[in-house]
């Protein structure tokens, strides 16, 4: 037994359980030294939870224990657990685990005066004893009521079971079936045991959820919700909603979007790394593309992605982004990008996100892609939807994953967006929206950016196009009513080009008169010198005929 | 054991009985069982009284779970009582036995 560390605050002694989510919802585990009840209808995984709690308490916490089952044989126990991994046989030979078949045959068996159970309390104390054993499951007891008459005794020993265990000091799990009134057939384990823990197992519209509820915890505060579970080959593992906190780091990385224009339009110049972005719009406004282009961007820097397709084929995916000049495949195979195509109704919102959760643990990506989001809502109510989805992006957030999301939304009108709109909107980090523009019998697309925390960006409506080159934004053209596009942008265009041509022409037309003005005055110019200069001449000639004159008469 | 041929009509009776230290119960299941065995078989009988809490691994083989619990080993069918045998007429009618 481990000895209680003494701090200044009191810790209520607990035994962890080793199984995923439990621990953080009981607040540590279930009560150490004592007797929990776990209970619940045929299939709710009773036995492997107990199962799980004694394995993990011998590989992870070192604490043997003793499995005493009333229902299967141990072969079969060990059968069972092996396909989660857990080698049985293995764990019994280095005396770390004791597992006892309690079979009691009530054809065999008659009744004739008192009796009691010491036989049972005999047995367990032996196989605890001889492996030191601090867990105890006993699966499930209430079979003795099936094997046994004297229901008084029974109760009575039950009762006593569960003090002697407390005496033991053995932390306990004792599973019991659902009775109809009350949590157990007997409606006694619950008032005994100081831990209760109620499975169930529910199929709301045809996709069936497992949760866990803690309806009991003597001396210690928990988790009150349901929280759903999930068995995989795994074993168990609980999805806690309400006890993450939002305390993970942030990044002050920016990640290219993959649209060049798109950039510009973040003051920043792409996304936040870990930020998570949704990019919302109606049937066939490249939302698919948009997503396409940024999982290209992350793998041509080599960040690991996964693609979640919930519509199309990988292969179709791939074939699609070739037509517009992206290469998925090479990423393929270069093992930078997964890519995930499943139905959404292949399973319940619970398993979906244990599959994200198990390929994020497993390819550990530094960005994801959810094509479309919006297709999950089909899997689930409003309610589920809107948890699981912050679920999701808690968990991503945690492991600082990009995460790009995108929504198809049924209506153009913003002031009734849909439900994946609605319930995304307020957790995603960056919103940006693409959206038909219809007018003059035509559509275009365009993209703008309606959030974007912790960043400055653009407020205007960017026309796109997509050729097969991919993905242009088209610079903005202001017209007198606002931003123009499509037509009306190449009718603009087409208009101040003939402008631009008739103010060419007039400039150029000025420049000859000017230029023919010039030639007039230069010839003027020149006339009149040619006048001055004869002058001149006229003169010197004057001069030298006088000189000559007096040359003459000098002479003489 | 000899026990197919013997001066009575009845084969030999072997029986079980699984007792736990010195329980006030155990003790009546042993005196009980002795009256009866004294009264209807004499000698042809053989009785193994078993103390699980000293000898617990028999527990465990013989699937032991109330106490005490008798087990009629011979002859066929194989019979189990649970109880300190204190309803005589019905250990009787269990073990076939007649007045």
């Amino acid at each position: 037994m481990q000895k209680k560390t003494k701090s200044h605050s009191f810790l209520f002694p607990k035994t962890p359980t080793g199984v995923d989510g439990l621990d953080e919802i009981t607040d540590g585990g279930f009560p150490k030294g004592r007797p929990t009840l776990i209970c619940g209808g045929a299939g709710c995984g009773k036995t492997l939870l107990s199962m799980q709690f004694l394995i993990k308490g011998i590989t992870d916490y070192n604490e043997p224990g003793v499995f005493m089952s009333f229902e299967e044989p141990s072969d079969d126990l060990t059968l069972n657990v092996k396909s989660l991994g857990f080698d049985l046989e293995k764990l019994k030979a280095d005396k770390k685990l004791v597992v006892d078949h309690v079979r009691v045959e009530r054809s065999e068996i008659e009744e004739a005066g008192e009796y009691d159970l010491d036989g049972l309390f005999i047995r367990l104390g032996y196989a605890i004893d001889s492996i030191k054993a601090t867990r105890v499951v006993l699966d499930t007891i209430e079979s003795l009521f099936a094997g046994l008459d004297n229901q008084a005794i029974l109760r009575a020993e039950l009762r006593r079971l569960f003090h002697w265990l407390k005496t033991k000091g053995v932390t306990a799990i004792i599973t019991g079936e659902r009775g109809e009134a009350t949590l157990t057939r007997q409606g006694l384990e619950e008032y005994v045991s100081d831990c209760v823990i109620v499975l169930d197992h529910r199929v709301i519209e045809q996709v069936s959820t497992r949760r866990l509820r803690i309806v009991k915890y003597r001396g210690s505060t928990h988790g009150t919700n349901e929280y759903p579970f999930l068995i995989d080959e795994e074993g168990i593992s609980v999805l806690p909603i309400t006890s993450l906190k939002l305390d993970n780091e942030v990044s002050s990385d920016v990640v290219s979007t993959g649209v060049p224009g798109l950039n510009d339009m973040f003051h920043g110049g792409g996304f936040f790394r870990g930020s998570n972005i949704l990019v919302s719009g109606t049937a066939g406004t490249a939302k698919t593309t948009v997503a396409c282009y940024f999982a290209n961007e992350q793998c041509e820097k080599n960040e690991k992605t996964i693609y979640f397709a919930f519509e199309e084929s990988p292969q179709q995916l791939v074939r699609n982004m070739r037509s517009i000049g992206i290469d998925l495949q090479k990423h393929i195979k270069k093992g930078t990008l997964q890519i995930h195509s499943s139905r959404p109704s292949l399973n319940g919102l619970e398993l979906h996100l244990l599959t994200l959760r198990k390929l994020i643990k497993e390819f550990q990506p530094t960005t994801i892609i959810i094509d479309p989001i919006s297709n999950l809502i089909t899997v689930g109510s409003e309610h589920e939807v809107r948890s699981m989805l912050v679920r999701l992006i808690d968990m991503l957030k945690a492991h600082n994953i990009t995460a790009l999301f995108t929504s198809l939304n049924k209506q153009t009108d913003n002031f009734r967006p849909d439900l994946a709109e609605e319930s995304v909107s307020s957790l995603v980090d960056t919103w940006i929206t693409v959206r038909d523009m219809e007018g003059i019998g035509e559509r275009n697309r365009g993209i703008f950016i309606i959030k974007a925390r912790g960043m400055g960006h653009s407020n205007q409506v960017r026309e796109f196009v997509i050729t097969s080159k991919g993905i242009e934004l088209l610079d903005v053209e202001l017209g007198p009513n606002g931003i123009l596009t499509g037509t009306a942008r190449q009718t603009q265009k087409f208009k101040k080009s003939i402008s631009d041509i008739k103010l060419q022409n007039e400039i150029s037309r000025k420049d000859r008169e000017i230029e023919r003005k010039r030639k007039v005055l230069e010839a003027n110019i020149e006339a009149l010198r040619n006048e001055f200069e004869s002058a001149q001449e006229e003169l010197s000639t004057l001069k030298a005929t006088e000189e000559l004159q007096e040359k003459f008469s000098k002479k003489k | 054991m000899d026990n197919s041929a013997d001066g009575t009509s009845t084969t030999k009776h072997k029986f079980m009985l699984f007792v736990s230290g010195m329980s006030v119960k155990s003790g009546h299941a042993i005196e009980n069982l002795r009256k009866i065995c004294d009264k209807h078989l004499r000698d042809n009988y053989e009785l193994e009284i078993v103390d699980i809490s000293r000898d617990t691994e028999q527990a465990v083989i013989h699937q032991i779970v109330a106490i005490p619990t008798l087990i009629k080993i011979q002859p066929a069918p194989r019979r189990i009582i649970l109880g300190d045998l204190s309803d005589k007429e019905k250990v009787l009618r269990i073990l076939n036995l007649s007045e």
